[in-house]
């Protein structure tokens, strides 16, 4: 029982610390957005967490009578069950005393809760990823068909339409895209910068990073905090792009291009009220043009809780 | 890119820069308005065949060869590929990164048009 109630702490911890993350309200105003990349890693360690404990309560409280951790108690329990269906295959029927006494119904069906938390997550990720990839293949046959180089744009392939778009097609060979849109939308200082904007995107694989986010997002379309924590860490992985471009290039272009783009004639939105996109869009153009210095100790103490919110869970299943 | 990729291309553009009103092609019309590539008759029809295969040309049986003609306009695919871009295609997954979205409530009906249109003129050959 010890062991659930650790794995539900663990919950209960990680949950705050999004929380913290969200509203930067214990960590103070903004440091996830000064330091991307931290603040990345901070919320990947957090839904692995999330992930290893939401399996570990059921399962912890369903083997509890093994009077073990967790994964030990796992191996057991498989190794009990599997002499029970060997004996059952033989034609000896169930046998008695196999599994531990205390392992009733109510037992029972919590571990198959685990495990079908575990197929759930694990299934929703796998499934997300084809999906990913098939779309991704489909997109870029197209993109040989129809795409050209253009000197205009260097290391990247133009798409002619008038929209507005720059894109990175993710793979293990990236294509960058704009359209013949945002060639006429920018001029070369700031095409230059969302270049290396898409390019940072591509080598540091963030489609990969956001992947798991979106595949809980499908599986769990009604949960309203995993559908945040994905759009925060959508957000950042953004900041983070726009980060590496301006290392290569000033500050102002990025900017410039990002209010090009919000600007491009009217929203989809209704007039008057904000879509979330603007809200990013404008947060992303104050970033660059506040250029404030990346605080660090904010961001070492919040990598220190979410390393230590990833290794508790994990230390329990190991645990003998 | 690769030979093959570029072959495709080289013959869907033949595809497309004919009459869309004109009759499907055989192997040996594309070969000929390539003719400047010195292709060999096997490799127009292995390169019709993968694009069969991906759905990029829908063919039809015409006597004894198969003729060929695209599946979709040059203009569809782009706008399928923007509407992919734009996030409006409706698929939620992480398939692209996108820089920022902007799209105008005008534009992207103009979009979803031009593949409509498209799948209209398909149902109507076929």
């Amino acid at each position: 029982m010890a062991y659930g109630a650790h794995f539900a702490a663990v919950i209960l911890a990680c949950y705050l610390t999004a929380q913290a993350l969200t509203r930067s309200v214990w960590f103070g105003p903004g440091w996830t957005w000064r330091s991307p990349r931290v603040a990345i890693l901070c919320w990947q360690a957090l839904g692995l967490a999330v992930g290893l404990a939401a399996i570990g309560v059921p399962l912890a409280v369903g083997l509890a009578p093994y009077g073990t951790g967790p994964g030990r108690a796992t191996g057991l329990f498989v190794g009990d069950l599997a002499a029970g269906v060997t004996s059952l295959a033989a034609g000896h029927g169930w046998p008695t005393g196999v599994l531990p006494a205390g392992l009733g119904p109510v037992r029972l069906t919590l571990v198959g809760l685990a495990a079908a938390i575990a197929a759930v997550l694990l299934g929703s990720t796998v499934r997300s990823l084809l999906a990913a990839v098939r779309a991704q293949r489909r997109h870029r046959d197209l993109l040989a068909l129809v795409g050209r180089a253009d000197p205009a744009a260097p290391g990247a392939l133009v798409l002619d339409h008038p929209g507005a778009a720059a894109y990175c097609l993710p793979g293990v060979r990236p294509t960058v895209v704009v359209s013949a849109g945002t060639l006429d939308l920018l001029n070369p200082g700031e095409l230059a910068a969302v270049l290396s904007h898409e390019r940072a995107h591509a080598d540091e694989r963030h489609d990969l990073v956001l992947l798991p986010f979106t595949a809980l997002c499908r599986a769990l379309p009604r949960v309203r905090w995993l559908r945040a924590a994905h759009d925060a860490v959508a957000l950042l992985v953004e900041m983070r792009a726009d980060d590496k471009a301006r290392r290569q290039h000033a500050d102002e272009p990025l900017a410039a291009a990002l209010r090009r783009f919000a600007s491009a004639g009217s929203r989809i939105t209704p007039a008057g009220a904000l879509g979330a996109a603007d809200l990013e869009l404008d947060a992303r153009v104050q970033r660059l043009l506040l250029d404030r210095p990346a605080p660090r100790l904010r961001p070492a103490a919040a990598s220190v809780v979410a390393a230590a919110l990833l290794l508790l869970p994990a230390s329990l299943y190991l645990s003998w | 890119m690769t030979r093959l990729g570029d072959l495709e291309r080289a013959v869907m553009d033949v595809l497309w820069d004919r009459d869309p009103a004109a009759d499907p092609v055989t192997v040996r019309d594309v070969a000929e308005a390539l003719q400047n590539r010195d292709l060999a008759y096997t490799t127009v029809m292995t390169v019709l065949d993968r694009l069969a295969g991906k759905g990029m040309v829908s063919r039809e049986r015409a006597g004894r060869a198969w003729r060929y003609q695209p599946a979709a306009s040059r203009e569809a695919y782009i706008a399928q590929l923007m509407l992919d871009a734009l996030d409006l295609a409706g698929s939620r997954d992480a398939a692209l990164v996108r820089f920022a979205r902007s799209v105008t409530g005008t534009e992207a009906e103009v979009l979803r048009a031009a593949l409509t249109d498209q799948a209209q003129v398909a149902e109507r050959r076929g």
